[in-house]
């Protein structure tokens, strides 16, 4: 009886997280799967009819805005880590007692709702607003110059609003490297900068790869920051599944897009994860 | 928040290594069933369609037996209403019937999409009336068989007081599922001040002088209405043909730059902060913002014409409480409460008698109310003169849904960029 207990028990621990996975993503991916392959309108009804037309249908009317898409996520990514592991080296190594709220700070935006920051964004960079404004006055720019529904503005979004998430997992990394490996560098004659290369990034990318696994992802399928700060010609994948769920009720073009979004990006990221080698560095992190 | 240690290095380690074993014939044998079970996710229609006027019997069907339960579930729009509901108390007090009135209702699309499968199963969707616009979406609540079919007995304010456009209507031939909220124009609006001239005409929304400055919509009908009606064709009645053109000349406007970004109700902001100089816009809006913000932005039917639409107030036909939302309806085709409501939303009154009425009623108040009053009572926003109205078009009215979609791919790939 006890053994059967013993044998049940890591099942048993396994069964809330497992249904949880299963009821809120096996089987909606299993509908959405479904839903990808029919055919109909709203109307009369969508029917399975095993139409992959859907796919290379809707994947050559937006292609633009997949890639658009992919090019934005990664180019915010690349801002991100530059601008996230200073943040994060500063506070693991020099932030000494005040460590905690330094990360408190880093936080805080996350206290407002993700919306309503990107809309107070939409006030600060508008044409006539308090940036714009001065500068224009001052005839640094000309009287067509605008920031909003440019490139600029989309991606400038999404790496304002992800920013926490790049910093506190190289933070994470960062704070865990023992300093005595790098005062034995030092002892061997290695230079800040060699020190820096060979030992502290090498320890820290198992936080890079989890920074740009938790901004790549949401960022390249974001669809907040450019529909409030971009414009048509800013128009991100996110967007378009979104219209057409909503505004169209095109399921199966809709579900079409997501998971050709969703196999991008995994392929993206695993690639990524192959070129990094980073079951080595999980490893490392683990121990 | 130790991110690293969320992710599990045997988890990365199982997606990125390919590893083969038992579980891949398990896997197999699984593909099997995943179909059945593809099969089995239809979305589930309503594949007859619906007459577009209700059988008489339709009509005694479906109210037989109903009664009044004293209360009422009613979904709207934002700002239709004053925020403290004077009109609402007045209801209640008058005929005891209590009113549960939500905004939830943004956009239509969404709208649709949220109350389709409950409508579909039959089931309650919480509403006993909402008001919904005359888009692709109101055919297909219609020709889906979601509206109830409206006893016109139990709407005689309607039959008295509806002025003669909101009797006959194209959308809704003989109001057969709904009757007007309000309507409203879609012309022009304008900043008089940045344009350095008055805007008449919809080729002004092609000037290249205003290179990044032009607001369009991106509701798609509205858009196309735009782009047909500054090629000189009647939106109403124009072919598959014409959508392409009007797509072609909507296209050029946004290669040459011209336009700054397409829109939903955000462009009136957009106005407001120098984003946009002109563009394309709603009646009231107009009126609000300039009353709101001290502004004194224009607005225009621009003389190629422009639109017409209304919001119709209809009865969901899954309704636990149908007979209190009819009193409610026909409330507000009681010239008095046509006036109120007109004054404070300052969109197209259905209602011709609040006219004389609202300015009566402004003889008995004094100074900024009284001219606040007459302002909202001599508008040609809100009771158009026929002279408005003949600029006025209707919009493009489809067979069928197909018909609809093409029309949305048209203009969709100019607003999705």
């Amino acid at each position: 009886m006890s053994r059967l207990k013993r044998k049940i028990a890591p099942y048993l621990l396994v069964l809330p997280g497992g249904l949880w996975l299963l009821i809120f993503f096996a089987v909606p991916m299993i509908a959405m799967l479904s839903l990808s392959l029919q055919e109909g309108d709203i109307v009369a009804g969508y029917r399975f009819t095993g139409h992959w037309q859907n796919y290379t249908d809707s994947l050559s009317a937006y292609q633009t805005q997949l890639i658009r898409s992919l090019i934005y996520g990664a180019v915010a990514t690349i801002l991100l880590i530059a601008i996230a592991f200073p943040m994060a080296y500063w506070i693991a190594f020099y932030g000494g007692r005040r460590k905690g709220t330094y990360l408190f700070l880093t936080l805080l935006p996350f206290f407002v709702s993700f919306v309503l920051r990107t809309l107070s964004w939409q006030q600060i960079l508008a044409d006539e607003g308090p940036v714009l404004s001065p500068i224009r006055d001052l005839g640094l720019v000309g009287p067509a110059f605008h920031i909003l529904g440019t490139p600029v503005a989309v991606i400038g979004g999404l790496v304002y609003n992800f920013l926490p998430f790049m910093v506190l997992p190289i933070y994470v990394a960062l704070e865990r490297i023992d300093p005595r490996v790098v005062e034995a560098a030092r002892d061997l004659y290695a230079n800040p900068i060699i020190t820096f290369r060979k030992v502290v990034f090498p320890l820290a990318l198992p936080g890079v790869f989890a920074g740009v696994l938790m901004t790549f992802v949401p960022a390249s399928s974001d669809f907040v920051n450019s529909e409030v700060l971009g414009s048509s010609e800013t128009t991100m994948i996110g967007q378009v599944i979104a219209a057409q769920f909503l505004d169209n009720s095109d399921y199966p073009t809709a579900s079409a897009l997501s998971f050709v979004l969703m196999v991008v990006l995994l392929i993206g990221v695993f690639t990524y994860a192959r070129i990094l080698g980073t079951e080595d560095v999980m490893k490392v992190a683990a121990r | 928040m130790a991110a690293s240690h969320n992710v599990d290095p045997s988890l990365l380690r199982g997606l990125t290594q390919r590893r083969f074993g038992r579980r891949d014939a398990l896997r197999l044998s699984g593909l099997a069933g995943m179909g059945a079970a593809l099969a089995a996710c239809g979305v589930q229609g309503r594949g007859t369609q619906a007459p577009a006027s209700a059988e008489p019997d339709a009509v005694a069907k479906f109210w037989a037996g109903k009664a009044k339960n004293g209360k009422v579930d009613f979904a709207n729009w934002p700002l239709y209403m004053d925020p403290k509901r004077p009109e609402l108390a007045k209801f209640t007090k008058e005929t005891g019937i209590k009113v549960n009135y939500q905004e939830v209702i943004q956009e239509m699309g969404p709208w649709f999409a949220k109350v389709q499968p409950q409508l579909t199963a039959g089931q309650s969707i919480g509403f006993d009336l909402m008001v919904i616009t005359n888009s692709f979406q109101f055919s297909q609540f219609r020709d889906s068989g979601f509206l109830a079919p409206l006893d016109h007995a139990k709407l005689p304010n309607y039959a008295k007081n509806a002025g003669a456009a909101y009797k006959k209507e194209e959308f809704d031939p003989g109001n057969a599922y709904s009757i007007p909220w309000a309507s409203g124009m879609t012309g022009i609006a304008y900043d008089r001040k940045k344009t350095g001239r008055d805007i008449t005409s919809l080729a002004d929304l092609w000037d290249p002088e205003f290179k990044g400055k032009v607001g369009m919509f991106s509701d798609v009908q509205e858009l196309g209405n735009f782009g047909l009606l500054a090629l000189g064709i009647n939106p109403k009645g124009s072919t598959e043909d014409d959508w392409k053109k009007a797509a072609d000349h909507l296209k050029k406007q946004k290669s040459a730059g011209i336009v700054r970004n397409y829109y939903d109700q955000s462009y009136i902001d957009r106005l407001g902060s120098g984003d946009v100089w002109l563009t394309q816009a709603w009646s009231g809006d107009v009126f609000q913002k300039n009353i709101s913000d001290n502004k004194d932005f224009k607005f225009v039917i621009p003389k190629e014409g422009g639109t017409i639409w209304t919001d119709n107030m209809t009865i969901p036909i899954t309704a636990q409480n149908p007979v209190d939302a009819i009193t409610l309806m026909d409330f507000f085709y009681e010239v008095g409460n046509a006036s109120a409501l007109a004054n404070y939303i300052n969109y197209v009154c259905p209602v011709p008698a609040a006219q004389p009425q609202m300015r009566t009623d402004a003889g008995k108040l004094t100074g900024e109310d009284q001219d606040a009053m007459l302002a909202v009572a001599n508008s040609k926003l809100v009771f158009p003169t026929a002279a408005e109205y003949s600029k006025l078009h209707y919009y493009v009215s489809f067979e069928a849904t197909s018909e609809q979609q093409k029309f949305q791919k048209t203009f969709e790939p100019i607003v999705l960029g």
